[in-house]
């Protein structure tokens, strides 16, 4: 549809991808947009997939994105942005984070890892950006930052000025002492990841 | 979950499930029970938050229906809702009520699970409408929800008749634009009127109440005609025009956004008139509907030639890339092959049971004596049991089951199945929900069955909801407690063949399982650790894994996910044979110390962690 903005944002449950998609969302709200945004996430808690939609524009119909089109994808965990990496529209762009978290499927021998999922993501993205959002998050004294550090990873990349995103953020925490500052660096610590590097 | 009360009247971002909540209170219900069941469970969670309305848990939606009854014949607006399953539990109230009808607004909130993200089954809630002459009202959306839910209160008090509203995951779930009014219709209980000649369903009563239940069919149909619920969406491309409900409408859309639409938010009884006046107007007629094709064949019944699961499939969500293409073809358009490059093959990510989780022992203990058991699930978090490693669950169908399966199972046995024990693995919630009739049929009838109650306090699979044994209610206050073990000692289990083990002591555990599965009477193990992910757990230093680790493997058996691999080594032993070994860490940040793999452990290499 004209003017629609589709954004997914996958993970595994417990990462934040609900989170950070609603944080996105408010964003995109606070830019005048209509939004929608759906998960399916029924049993994601229990170590499942998580994928989040967000659509955002003049006027949202369905929720869901479909298959080869969304405009940006947000990736929490590299297998499973290299699951996802077919629903990006020709010309999309990945935000991927290079941590990797082994299912029990694949600790008891079950399934294989990947080898290098990143490399076959790119090798199926035009576009793709990678950062290590845990160990920037870990460099700055709180691994929990690292949906912060995500989230400014993608602030440049969004059709609305990255203050307005750093605002919902930095928002969530007004009323938490010491946790703004953290989160502020982590959101610039996540922007400086992905402007070092080239998508082309 | 603490819903804040959003502020005054304003625009907000809410899910299907928030945007009901609203406007169940906007309303004036007083009343509201429901039973939790994804994707239904956050409505009641969040209108708990909300003043001046009666909200509580249900032991089951059979009762959650009861009560929101009692309430509308008492002269107040009430409400109920549930999953889809749910409402086979409650329909045995729901096709009688239905001859008496309703006083105070009563609404049923029916959430389907299309696409069975968390169900057993993907049955059509919209055969309740069809089966008990009931309206059914389909929002597509936070905003429709808000406004039908609002609007199902004053079409039951209309034509006093319980109303279903009809909601499938993808309007539960979906969050979206919604404007509320912020204010709340003050509307007092108006008081109990006695009138057996409506209320005491027996058959006299009943029989003169049908011949009412059919004008008010006629009454809800020719309301169905001029409902402005349901819209017409019209559009200059004639070749083909669309039927279609709830979030499947909004795909037909976005898909073909020139072509009539009508769009039903009324849609049983289904207003003919207007289906056949577009009908009228566009070269091929198709219904989308998701799931069953109920609106096809009625609209095919009434003489009108349509299209639908002729070319949409039977199941499944009916998202704009399912919905395009069929149509496009069954308008000859060529549609090209998808030059969309296939998914990449990912192993797959099951949904697991939690680091740390009560019920990893129980399972442990039951997938090392596969052999010598059938074991009879139900369901709960603990159905994951089934799975790798375990695959300690013979059979899942419905809450509170695996007691009369059991009890079949063990009745029935044949030759080949003589020197297994027949466990049934329950928990606490779906006990109190539907296992406690089966446990008493099975005491009663003298069957020999092993009870496995695992109780972790709480509802888990829907997210941690209060039930009459956490002595806690909707809001978190204190509310009676129910006693496990005298409950079971009531319904006919000999005391002695009642224990209550901390599941984290394995050893302990296990030997019950094995004594009381030996044991030709009836038992109950209650393990009683809390689920991890609330509130009263209590996490204890983590475990690391020293250089003893000699690969046995034996730890991962557990199926706890802080247990990883580290290395794979193939050992060739002095017999010649070879045996996989697998080296392993504990993933400390996530580790609980729980301790059941330290208890799995034969070379002492799991120790806990320096602090």
């Amino acid at each position: 549809m004209t003017g629609i903005t589709n954004i997914m944002i996958v993970g595994t449950g417990g990462q934040g991808v609900l989170t950070a998609a609603e944080i996105l969302a408010e964003a995109a709200i606070a830019m005048g947009h209509d939004v929608k945004k759906t998960e399916v996430a029924g049993m994601a808690q229990r170590g499942g997939v998580v994928t989040s939609h967000l659509r955002f524009g003049p006027k949202v119909l369905a929720p869901a994105i479909a298959p080869g089109e969304a405009d940006l994808m947000l990736a929490f965990e590299v297998a499973e942005g290299l699951r996802w990496i077919a629903h990006l529209r020709p010309g999309g762009l990945a935000i991927v984070n290079t941590m990797r978290l082994i299912p029990p499927v694949v600790s008891t021998g079950l399934y294989q890892y990947p080898d290098d999922p990143l490399a076959e993501a790119r090798a199926r993205s035009a576009r793709l950006l990678s950062l290590d959002a845990g160990a920037i998050a870990a460099g700055l004294g709180n691994p929990r930052l690292g949906n912060t550090v995500m989230l400014g990873a993608a602030a440049d990349h969004l059709p609305f000025d990255p203050a307005v995103l750093r605002e919902c953020v930095l928002s969530r925490f007004r009323h938490k002492p010491g946790m703004a500052e953290p989160n502020e660096r982590a959101f610039e610590a996540g922007r400086a990841a992905t402007a070092a590097q080239s998508a082309a | 979950m603490n819903a804040a009360v959003p502020p005054a009247a304003g625009r907000f971002l809410l899910s299907g499930n928030e945007a009901i909540a609203r406007a169940v209170w906007e309303a004036g219900v007083r009343v509201a029970a429901a039973y939790p069941g994804t994707p239904s469970t956050e409505m009641l969670e969040f209108l708990a938050a909300y003043p001046d309305v009666d909200t509580h848990w249900a032991v089951n939606e059979k009762v959650s229906l009861e009560v929101a009854i009692g309430a509308s014949l008492a002269g107040a607006r009430a409400f109920c809702c549930m999953k889809h399953v749910g409402v086979n539990v409650a329909a045995d109230a729901l096709m009688s009520q239905s001859l008496a009808g309703a006083r105070g607004g009563l609404v049923l909130a029916v959430a389907d699970d299309v696409g069975l993200s968390s169900s057993q089954n993907e049955q059509d809630s919209r055969y309740w409408g069809r089966f008990g002459h009931l309206p059914i009202m389909e929002p597509s959306d936070s905003q429709e929800a808000f406004e039908m839910a609002k609007m199902a209160f004053e079409i039951s008090e209309r034509f006093e008749v319980p109303v279903i509203l009809r909601l499938t995951t993808r309007v539960c779930h979906v969050k979206a634009l919604c404007v509320t009014t912020g204010r709340r219709e003050e509307r007092p209980a108006t008081g109990f009127s006695i009138d057996p000649n409506r209320w005491v369903l027996v058959p006299g009563t009943a029989r003169k109440r049908l011949p009412l239940m059919f004008e008010r069919d006629a009454a809800l149909a020719a309301f169905s005609e001029e409902t402005e619920l349901s819209v017409l969406m019209d559009g200059t491309d004639r070749r083909v025009g669309f039927v279609s409900s709830g979030p499947a409408a909004l795909a037909v859309r976005e898909a073909f956004p020139d072509a009539p639409l009508l769009k039903l938010g009324f849609t049983h009884p289904l207003p003919m008139g207007r289906i056949r006046a577009l009908a009228a107007t566009v070269d091929k007629l198709v219904v989308v509907e998701e799931t069953e094709p109920l609106v096809e064949l009625e609209i095919a019944a009434a003489g009108i030639a349509v299209h639908g699961k002729d070319i949409l499939p039977r199941s499944g969500e009916l998202s704009y890339d399912v919905v395009r293409p069929r149509v496009l073809r069954l308008i000859g358009e060529t549609v090209p092959e998808s030059d969309l490059a296939p998914a990449p093959q990912v192993f797959p990510r099951p949904p697991t049971m939690c680091v740390g989780c009560p019920h990893l022992a129980p399972y442990y203990v039951l997938s090392r004596m596969r052999d010598d058991v059938l074991i009879s699930g139900d369901i709960g978090c603990y159905t994951l049991g089934a799975g790798h490693p375990w695959n300690a669950l013979d059979t899942t169908i419905c809450m509170g089951a695996s007691m009369g399966i059991a009890l079949g199972i063990s009745k029935a046995r044949a030759e080949s199945d003589a020197n297994r024990s027949v466990v049934a693995v329950i928990g606490d919630s779906t006990f109190l929900h539907m296992g406690m009739q089966g446990l008493l049929d099975i005491t009663y009838n003298r069957g020999n069955i092993t009870v496995l109650l695992l109780d972790n306090r709480t509802v888990g699979m829907t997210g941690g909801q209060e039930h009459p044994a956490t002595g806690r209610d909707i809001h978190g206050d204190p509310a009676p407690q129910i006693d496990f073990p005298k409950l079971v000692e009531a319904l006919g289990v000999k005391p002695e063949r009642i224990r209550v083990i901390d599941p984290y002591e394995l050893p302990t555990l296990a030997n019950a399982i094995r004594e009381e599965t030996k044991i030709a009477e009836p038992s109950v193990i209650i393990t009683n650790q809390p689920c991890v992910l609330i509130d009263s757990h209590k996490r204890k230093p983590p475990f690391v894994v020293n250089e003893d680790c000699n690969g046995c493997a034996n730890c991962l058996k557990v199926g706890c996910p802080a247990i990883l691999v580290t290395r794979r080594e193939t050992k060739v032993g002095a017999n010649g044979r070879t045996r996989e070994l697998a080296f392993v860490e504990i993933d400390t940040p996530f580790c609980t110390g729980c301790t059941l793999c330290v208890k799995t452990c034969a070379p002492k290499a799991i120790v806990e962690a320096q602090r």
